[in-house]
Order: structure tokens, then sequence, then C-alpha cells
């Protein structure tokens, strides 16, 4: 009895006084901060100054280069259920950063209106006013403003610290893994980055350790005509466990805002890693003005047996979403997860799901994946399974649901299949519908309306994908969720 | 070098031998296929749509295309009779590309019907054939243009308004020739207002015949209220490769029920394009492969839902042994403006020998929030609990495999819509799986 | 004893097609009505129309709820007014608790009425204390609405909502259709346990079955659309003994 009680509680608490906002996307706001911003356009001395900017060795610089000159080369993919409108990429700026001293050793040496812009966020930068078990890296623009709680972590050997620093005091670690994920010759939109990445986080957990604490990124785009092309790598040795969250917003403007990230993480033996994202790029007005465009590449090699690697994203920003975090299971008995919460609005659009590729044996993986569209929106679930034909004994499950609100949105599932071995078992199931009229006038006849009625059934639709999130993340995505739908339905 | 060339090539050197053996009906679109085909290709692995398996390499080899229409040494169309107990059929016979009617089928043809090759329609009834001929299928693919700028000849099915056929009409297939040859098959049927037909077609080839490629173009018109059950089935050797494209419009009200059978292949890529593009229609479309050695085959469908409350129904079963390989790509498109539409697909498959691979794409592209889609794809192997429970009453575990996989089978036999062929089709399934060649063993197709 | 609910001619059709032809009826304070009839008679139309149900259009009449225009306010402002519908068949919403889900509603009346929001632990023994009315198990109101319930533990939890909603009128839409004896006990249990002098109930029932545990006042039978009849409880008596074919007959004269 006592544990349901607390159950409710919980479930009580999670559901915000407030869940109701203003409809505004209440963090388009923009710093007004000197910024140091390049030149706007791209060619080999724009790389090199960003390398010297950083004060890079030899071999990242030709590691840049070399992906630039590779990226010339290609064409931007567009296989993608997307309309994508021409991108100058001569008219970006891939380099602003917040005018300070270079890597500030205290919060005294931080800008305090940086310190305010975050606070503004909800991502105080004080160590002493966070929430207790969670370490910020806060990247805003083009490079990492502060990371907190880095000595507490150090003590136990986990390294967690903005990858323009671990390029500079863990030269090895970064050399080894850089790249060993997602090449730079991956895709169009990795080779970019991989020539003008600027900054992102480093995490590294050693052998045994589970991190105590949350370790989280913050990622703001502030300055205009710039794109943030960030770089993730997450390194987890033997037995170890970590779970990190990302978070992203953007100030709101007329002009469409790149921004191209890598993740990569590696797994090893029977080591977990839980990679959450709450993404809350500014998605354009109603009417498809502005808004990022989202194009990022994530994937995770379990390269250690046993080893787990568990996605969860809530995606509600950016005016064009092309992302698919993956999973590369290539040690015997490893786990790749994807959850997923994707609602699109007003003229977002977004193409998203993932790929799980079984090369170990009794692999496993399991997608769950909920789309939601209204307005004039296109949301789509893409989505790969394969499985190697060595790879035995291996066992995917996959759900894809698509809910409708209104009658101009559209929701598509593209799902791949390839079972190249005979002793798999692999399940796919998508349904798509209406938010039920059933449902709404139910909670109406309770007194609920319409509005509040949807946010309810849209929540309780999410609910699987919205539970693995870390508490503190879950009531936020609940509101978000609430927010992006308002208005969609009359 | 583009396989498209060498019948480029062939038309341009020969058009007035390919258009005096042919009808004006036919020709009249050969100079917009030519057109359409000098600048493009066939599609190939990579292509979306085609990542299993590459038309032009079907195309590639140096197959001969009888354009001078030379009668074929074979005096089957004489003697042959498909003996389906309890199915009596209204039967006519296609020798590589040549429609031969059987002795009795004009005399029992019912009046206003027509079954007969299409250049005879052509030149009986031009209007007819040119309202129909190439109006569905788009001459803008390559294969599609390929067919039309070849094709000299094929096989008309009209049945007139309001007429309900009591018996099907029955179209064998038969591949002849010991030498490479590509038949260019083209069909029209057309079920006018209110009428009811049912139509099996069977693809032999026989077990001598050389390599043989079928290129075949389908289009099906099911008008207003018309019902029509179509059972495709293919039973060939592995030599054989088959390139099907089959295009059907249908009016409000009317049902189609289509089973594409592929008992035994080569190589097979089969295009199943439905449109729906009046209110009420309703589309039952499923398919079962049954794959062994090195065969392939290849199932594409697409049902597009153009009109509010039309029903489609999907389902495909694939059953893979050796090293056989299948694909199976489906997509369900529901425009804006077709309300209350309700779209299910549905694609098992089971895997049952190490070299087998499945490769799905079920597809959902939905532009409406009035409707009730769903699709689910399963990939895996015989039930292993249900094999050891027979074992343990005895059965042999050979003996038990088989029965699972024609249990696996059984809801594909049953969406069957002729009756007496069910019944048939169990017992060529069961000897398929059985290891039996699949074949209707008193057909003199394979004396 | 004043007057809460006044029908005059209620007319509503679904698709086109005239379900209720001209209903008149007139609930007092403190009141139970039976409305008993065969099926296809329109009587859960009648309750659906009642509670605003946008599947069904009213072509015509009017409903006095204690003053107000009924059929003007919205379902959920029905709700707020006091109106509630225990559905026949309620509808499971997956992932949604029916803790969050009772708060949403609780709230939402309370702002209604211009309150503030009912503080958490306020709630939370609100919750405890009604749930023991429909004998309701705690496990039941952590889980989602309605999903997974039995035939019977979704009639215990209308009731139960019910209970926390405190509504003036009550319309029990078959609540007992799917019930065993026991679970009928409670139910009716629950319903009797709720009535005040100042709030009434319309009991939608086939079976006489029902009016066992919750005595009626009046009883009508309903009818291709219309109310042909109308007694006190002796008449679901007679229905109970002699089945609707008579009142048929009579009415077809």
């Amino acid at each position: 009895m006592k544990d349901q009680e607390k159950d409710i509680e919980k479930d009580l608490s999670a559901h915000h006084e407030e869940i109701i906002g203003s409809g505004e996307y209440k963090y388009g706001f923009h710093t007004d901060i000197d910024t140091d911003i390049l030149e706007r356009g791209l060619n080999e001395d724009v790389i090199r100054f960003i390398s010297a900017k950083k004060d890079e060795p030899e071999w990242l610089l030709e590691f840049r280069l070399k992906a630039y000159r590779y990226w010339l080369t290609l064409e931007m993919p567009r296989w993608a259920h997307l309309d994508i409108p021409p991108i100058d990429y001569q008219a970006i700026s891939y380099y602003a950063a917040p005018v300070q001293k270079a890597g500030p050793k205290s919060m005294d040496e931080v800008d305090p209106q940086l310190i305010d812009t975050f606070n503004k966020l909800g991502i105080p930068l004080q160590e002493q006013k966070q929430l207790a078990g969670m370490a910020v890296d806060a990247v805003m623009d083009s490079v990492s403003v502060k990371t907190t709680h880095r000595e507490k972590l150090a003590e136990i050997g986990v390294i967690f610290c903005s990858i323009s620093e671990a390029v500079k005091e863990h030269p090895e670690l970064v050399k080894r893994y850089l790249g060993s994920v997602v090449p730079p010759r991956d895709n169009y939109f990795a080779a970019l980055n991989s020539a003008v990445f600027s900054d992102g986080s480093f995490v590294y957990i050693p052998k045994g350790v589970r991190c105590p604490m949350e370790l989280s990124t913050y990622f703001r785009i502030n300055a205009g005509g710039t794109g943030q092309f960030e770089r993730t790598l997450i390194v987890a040795e033997d037995d170890s466990y970590v779970s990190y969250l990302e978070g992203c917003t953007a100030p709101m403007r007329d002009e469409n805002q790149l921004h191209a990230a890598i993740v990569e993480i590696v797994v090893e033996n029977r080591a977990e890693v839980k990679y959450s994202t709450v993404q809350n790029w500014y998605a354009g007005d109603k009417d498809g003005r502005g808004g990022i465009y989202n194009f990022v590449t994530k994937r995770g090699l379990c390269r250690g047996r046993d080893s787990k690697l568990s996605w969860t994203q809530v995606e509600t920003g950016s005016a064009i979403t092309w992302k698919y975090p993956s999973c590369v299971l290539a040690g015997e008995g490893s786990t790749g997860e994807f959850y997923s919460v994707a609602v699109t609005n007003n003229r977002q659009q977004a193409d998203t799901g993932t790929k799980m590729i079984h090369l170990g044996s009794n692999t496993r993986s399991t997608i769950v994946s909920k789309g939601i569209s209204a307005g004039h929106s296109q949301n789509s679930y893409r989505g790969l399974v394969k499985v190697a034909p060595a790879a035995k004994g291996c066992r995917n499950y996959t759900q894809c649901d698509s809910l409708l609100l209104g009658p101009d949105c559209g929701a598509h599932t593209f799902p791949y299949i390839d079972v190249l071995n005979d002793t798999a078992i692999v399940e796919h199931e998508a349904t798509t519908s209406k938010i039920s009229e059933d449902q709404i006038f139910y909670c109406n006849q309770r007194g609920i309306p319409t509005e509040e009625a949807v946010g309810l059934i849209v929540n309780g639709y999410a609910k699987e994908v919205m539970s693995k999130l870390p508490m503190e993340f879950a009531v936020e995505a609940q509101k978000l969720l609430q927010i992006t739908l308002e208005g969609s339905v009359g | 070098m583009n396989s498209l060339d060498q019948y480029i090539e062939l038309y341009l050197e020969h058009r007035d031998i390919v258009d005096s053996h042919s009808a004006p009906a036919l020709n009249r679109l050969r100079p917009e296929a030519l057109e359409v085909l000098e600048r493009s290709r066939l599609p190939h692995k990579g292509d979306e749509g085609y990542e299993r398996t590459s038309v032009d390499d079907m195309f590639a080899p140096d197959f001969g295309v009888n354009i001078s229409r030379m009668p074929v040494e074979a005096d089957l169309a004489a003697t042959f009779k498909c003996d389906v107990p309890n199915m009596s059929t209204l039967l006519g016979i296609t020798l590589n590309d040549t429609f031969h009617p059987s002795a009795t089928l004009v005399k029992r043809l019912p009046e206003g019907v027509i079954f007969t090759s299409l250049r005879e329609a052509a030149e009986k009834h031009p209007e007819l054939v040119e309202r129909y001929y190439g109006s569905l299928a788009p001459l803008t693919e390559a294969a599609v243009a390929l067919n039309t700028l070849l094709a000299q000849d094929g096989v008309m099915i009209y049945v007139p308004r309001g007429m309900k056929l009591d018996r099907p009409l029955q179209l064998v297939n038969i591949f002849c020739s010991r030498e490479p040859v590509m038949a260019v098959r083209r069909v029209l049927v057309v079920i006018e207002e209110g009428a009811e037909a049912q139509i099996l077609v069977c693809d032999h080839t026989q077990p001598e015949a050389g390599a043989s490629l079928s290129s075949q173009v389908v289009e099906i018109a099911v008008g207003r209220n018309a019902r029509l059950d179509y059972c495709d089935m293919e039973e060939s050797t592995s030599a054989t490769s088959r390139h099907s494209r089959m295009f059907v419009r249908q009016e409000a009200d009317s049902y189609l029920n289509f089973n594409g059978i592929t008992l035994s292949c080569g190589n097979t890529r089969n295009d199943y394009n439905i449109d729906l593009t009046a209110p009420g229609c309703e589309t039952r479309l499923s398919g079962m492969v049954i794959g062994s050695d090195r065969r392939h085959a290849d199932n594409n469908s697409v049902v597009r839902h153009l009109a509010p409350r039309c029903k489609s129904n999907q389902l495909f079963k694939y059953v893979l042994d050796d090293d056989s390989t299948g694909a199976f790509e489906g997509s369900i498109l529901v425009a804006p403006g077709a309300q209350h539409t309700e779209a299910y697909q549905s694609n098992r498959n089971i895997l049952a020998a190490p070299g087998a691979r499945m490769h799905t794409r079920p597809q959902l592209e939905i532009y409406n929030d009035d409707v009730k889609c769903s699709h689910g794809a399963t990939t895996g192997q015989l039930d292993d609990e249900a094999l050891f429970y027979m074992r343990t009453r005895g059965i042999p575990e050979r003996e038990a495999r088989v029965m699972l996989m024609q249990a696996f089978m059984t809801d594909v036999i049953d969406s069957v819509g002729i009756e007496g062929l069910r019944d048939r089709l169990r017992h060529l399934v069961e000897r398929r799986f059985a290891g039996v060649s699949a074949t209707c063993g008193d057909c003199p197709v394979n004396s | 004893m004043s007057k809460l609910l006044e029908i005059t001619d209620l007319r509503a059709s679904v698709e086109g097609k005239e379900i209720l032809k001209g209903i008149d009826l007139t609930v007092g304070e403190g009141e139970v009505h039976a409305i008993m009839g065969p099926n296809g008679s329109g009587k859960s139309t009648l309750s659906e129309v009642l509670a605003g149900n946008p599947a069904f259009t009213v072509t015509g009449g009017h409903v006095n709820f204690h003053g107000t225009d009924l059929l003007s306010l919205t379902p959920e402002d029905r709700s707020h007014e006091g109106l509630f519908l225990s559905f026949q068949y309620p509808v499971e919403i997956p992932g949604v608790s029916m803790t969050n889900f009772m708060r949403a509603a609780i709230n939402a009346k309370r702002k209604y009425f211009g309150e503030e929001p009912m503080p958490a632990t306020e709630f939370l023994k609100l919750m405890r204390q009604k749930r023991e009315i429909v004998e309701l198990d705690n496990k039941l109101a952590s889980r989602s609405v309605n999903e997974g319930f039995s035939g019977g533990e979704k009639k215990r939890n209308e009731i139960f909502q019910m209970a926390m909603l405190e509504p003036r009128l009550s319309i029990l839409d078959e609540t007992d259709s799917g019930l065993d004896i026991d679970a009928l006990r409670i139910v009716a249990g629950g319903v009797n346990k709720l009535r005040t002098p100042h709030n009434a109930t319309i009991v939608i029932t086939h079976y006489q079955r029902l009016l066992d545990y919750i005595k009626p006042d009046f009883v009508h039978v309903l009818y291709k659309g219309r109310i042909v009849r109308t007694g006190g409880p002796e008449l679901a008596l007679e229905l109970e003994e002699r089945g609707y074919d008579w009142i048929k007959e009579e009415t077809e004269k």
C-alpha cells in the first residue's frame, strides 16, 4: 500500500501545477553580450582559424582539413521526407564565442551576464544552486562556458569537460576515440561537423565506476548568423555506468540557423550508457519563418560484451530535424534501446528514428517511437534494423505509433528491416490514428477542457517514453509537449 | 552499357516490322515510349525502391524478342487442359508471348465478353483498346516505356456493364523456348460498372526451356460497383526472370481481391500499384512467396487512398529456405481529403535456413487525420515449442515443419476468392514444402 | 421540491437519423428517475445528448438545468454545473493515471468557480475517502484511466469519479450491465450513499434488477425516441413481468 501511495505522489509532483504555459517559446530571448564572431564563409583558412583559436595539435587540424576536402565532394542527402530549402554555407559564421577570460577557473571569473543567461534557461551554473546530483557543461555558441563539479568527479577518475579542454588535457584519449564511431566520411553533415566542430562535451568513465551524478550538457545558440557544430564524445570503460542528458535552446529569429552536431559513444564490456535529449531548439513561427535546422549524427558503439546503450529523446523544437541516434551492437549480448517522442506543429518537419545494427550474437534491441503531428507539420519515423549474417539469436522489437491532430498534418513511417540470419526474431508494429474523440469527450464530461484533455491524452500516449527520462527532465518534457501542441486542436 | 540500348537499337532497326505485326492502337504510343527511353535507364540496386532487385541486370542478357511473330512450334495449345478439380474455366494460353484461345473458348464466352489477343481486340474494338491501353501504366517509367515500345500483342479481357461471369477466366502463360527469349506481355483488363469476374493467371516455364524473361505490364480498370477476384500464380524454373508491373484503378464502391502467389521462381520482381480513386472502394491484396535454392522474389506494393471511405488490407507472407532471398516493400499512402480511411498491411516472414535472407520495408505515408492505419512486419522462425510439441506426439520433425509452414500460409490461401482453386493451392503449397516440385501433376505443361 | 432538470420537446439525431423525437422530462431535487425501454429506443442517446457528445446533433427542444440553458454549454461546463454521466462503455485512456485525470477534473471545476487548485495533500486525502465508498482498490487509482479494468471495475470507477465530483444530477447509463451481484450491490450502495436532498439521479436500465437497489420515485418508458409511459416503481415490476411487447403494441395503436 505504501508503495502505491508513493507512486501516486510521484505522479502528482511530476504533474506540474501550471502545466499549461503561455504558449510562447519562452527561451526565445537573446543575450546581448560581447561576442567574438568570425566573418561568414567557409574555406580552409576558416578551419585553420578555428583550429588555431583552440590551440589544437597538428593531427587535429589535419583531421579537420581532410574532412573538409571530402565534404566538398559531397551533395546534401535528399532521401529524407523533408523539404529543405537550399542552405548557403558561405553565409554562416563558423565560430562565435562570448568574450571572456579563457577557461574560467571559478565562478567569479565567469561573466555575470552568462550566468544570468543560463539562470534564465533554468540552468544555474553555481554548483550550490544546482539540483543535487547533476553536473553541467554549459555551451554557448562555439564554446563551453563552464563545466561544474569537475573536481568532485575527477576524484573518482571521471573526466567531464569540454572537448576543447580534453584535446589539451587528454590528447591520447581524444585521438583514440574521435571519429572512431562516426568517421568524418560518414555522411554530409558528419563531414561538415568534422571540419568545423567547435565545442561540446567529453566524458570518460573509467573501469568499474558508476558515475554518481547525472552529467548534462546544455547547448545554447545565442549569436545570429551562426551555426552550432558541437561534438560530444562519451567513453564508458568496462563495468562502468553513466547517465548523460542534453538540452538545447536558441533565440527566436527570422533566419534559419544550422545545427550540425556529432555524438559518439563507446561502450565497453558490461558498461551502460543512458543518453537523454530534450530538444527544444527554436522551431520557427507559426508560418514557418525562422527556426533551427537540426541535422545531427548520433551513434554509439556497443563494443563490449553485454554492454548497453539507451537513447531517449523528446523532440519538440527545430524547424527541420534530421536525426537517427543509432546503436552498433558489436559486442556479444549487447543491448540497444531507442525511446523517442517527436512532436511537430505548425510548419515543422521531422525525419527521425534510429538504426540498430546487430553485428554480435545474442544482441537485442528495442525501439519505441511515438510521433505526434499537428498543424501543417510533417513527421516521419525512419529506422533501420539490420541483423548481420554472423549474428545469431538476435532479437528486435519495434513499436512505432503516430498520432495525428488536425486534418492538415502528415505522419509517415519508413522502417527498413534486413534480416540476414535465420535465428533472428524481428518484429515491427506500427499504427497511425487520430486522437480519439471518445477520449476527449470522456475528459470533457469530467470537466476537463478540450485543450487540457489533449495534453493529458498526448502525455499518456507518450508516457512509455517519458518514463525513461530522469525525473527533472520528465517534468520539463511534459510541459514542453503541452506547450508545443497548444492551439493545435480547436 | 545501359541494358536499354540493345532494345532501343532493335526497335530502331526494325520499326516497320514491329509496327506491321501489331495494331495501330498499340503502335500509337511507341514514339513517345522511345523518347522516354532515350533519356532514362532501368532501375538498379541502390535506387529507391529497388534496393534488392536490379531490373537493369534482369534485362541485360541478350534476349531474343520475337518481333516478326514467328509461330511457336508446339501443339500444346491443342492438347493443354488445366485440370483443377471442381473448376471449369474459360481458358486461353500464351506461348511465350502469343495468345492461343482454347478450342472451345470463343463458343463458350458469354456475349459481350472479350477474352482474346490484344492485337485482335485492337483491330476489332480500336476505340476500347485506345481508351484503356496506356491509361493506367505511366509511360514516364522506363520499364513501362520499354514494354510499350516492344509490345506487339498481349491479352485483352473485357467484361461489359452488369455482366456477372459464372466461370473464371484462366490465362496460362508458358515459356517453351530453348533459346533465351524475352516475352513482352501486355495485359489489359476492363471490368465495367456493376460487372463481376474471376481471373486466374498461371505462369509456367517448361523444364527444358532456356533462360527467359517475362516483361509484363498489366493494366486493370475496375468500374463502379464492380467486383474482381484475380489470382496471379507463378510456378517457374530458376532460369526464369519475371518483371511484372501491375496498375489498377478502382472506381467508386468497387471491390478487388488480388492474390500474388509465387510458388517457385527464378528471379522475380512484382509491382502492385493500386489507386483507390473514388469513395467506398475495398481492396484486399495478398501474396505468398516460397523461396528455395538461390531463388529471389521481391514484391512491391503501393496502395494509394485518394478518396474517402476506402478500405485496404494487405497481407504478404514469405517462407525462405536454403539460400533464397526475399524482399517486400509495401506502402500505404493516404492523400489529404481521404477521410475515414482504413488501411492495414502485414508482412510475416519465416527464415527456414541459415542462408536465407529477408528485407522488409513497410511504409505508411499519411496526410490526413481521420484514418485508421497500421502495418506490422515480423521475421522469425517456426515456433520451436510447437515443433517440439508435435514431435512428442510422434510427428517426425520434417513433417512437423511442413505442417507448420503450411499452417503459416493458411490465411493467404484462404484469401483466394476463386472456389476450387483454394484446395488445389493448399495441395500445391504442401507439395512445395515437402520438397516435391509444386506442379499440378496432371498439367501437360510439365510433362 | 424545486426543479433541477426540465427537458422540453428534445429532439436529436445522429448521422442524419432522428433518434430522439420529442422528449419531455422533469426531474426535481432529491428524486430518482428510472428510464427503461427496449434496445434501440434512444436511452443512451438521451444521456449522451444531455452530456453534450458532439457526435449527436440536437435538432430541437430545450433543456433547463437549475436555471441555465444546458444545451448552450460545452461538455466540460455542463460537468462543472453539476451534470455527471456514468458511461455505459467507459473509454480507456492509456498512460493517463487516474490520479492525474481526477486532479485535472477537480481543478478545472475549481477554476470555473474562481477557486484555487486543491493542494496535493488534500486531494490525496479526498481520493482515499471517496475510494472507500465504492471499495475501489488503491491499485486501480494508480493505474491508467480504465485501462485493463474489468467491466465491474470500470463501473465502480465511474461511481468513484461521481463521488469525487459531487454532481447535482447523475445519469447512470446501464450501470448494471456486466456486473455480477456483488459488484452491483457495491455500485448501488455507492450511489445511495451519495444521495442528498439536493441532488438527483437518472437511472437508465434495461432490467428491473438495479431498481431493487436504487429505488426510483418515477419510472419512464422510452420507446422509439419518445417517453410513452410514466409511472411509479410498480411500472418497473410490471415491465419485468410482462416484457416490453405490450408497450409496443399500445404505442403502435
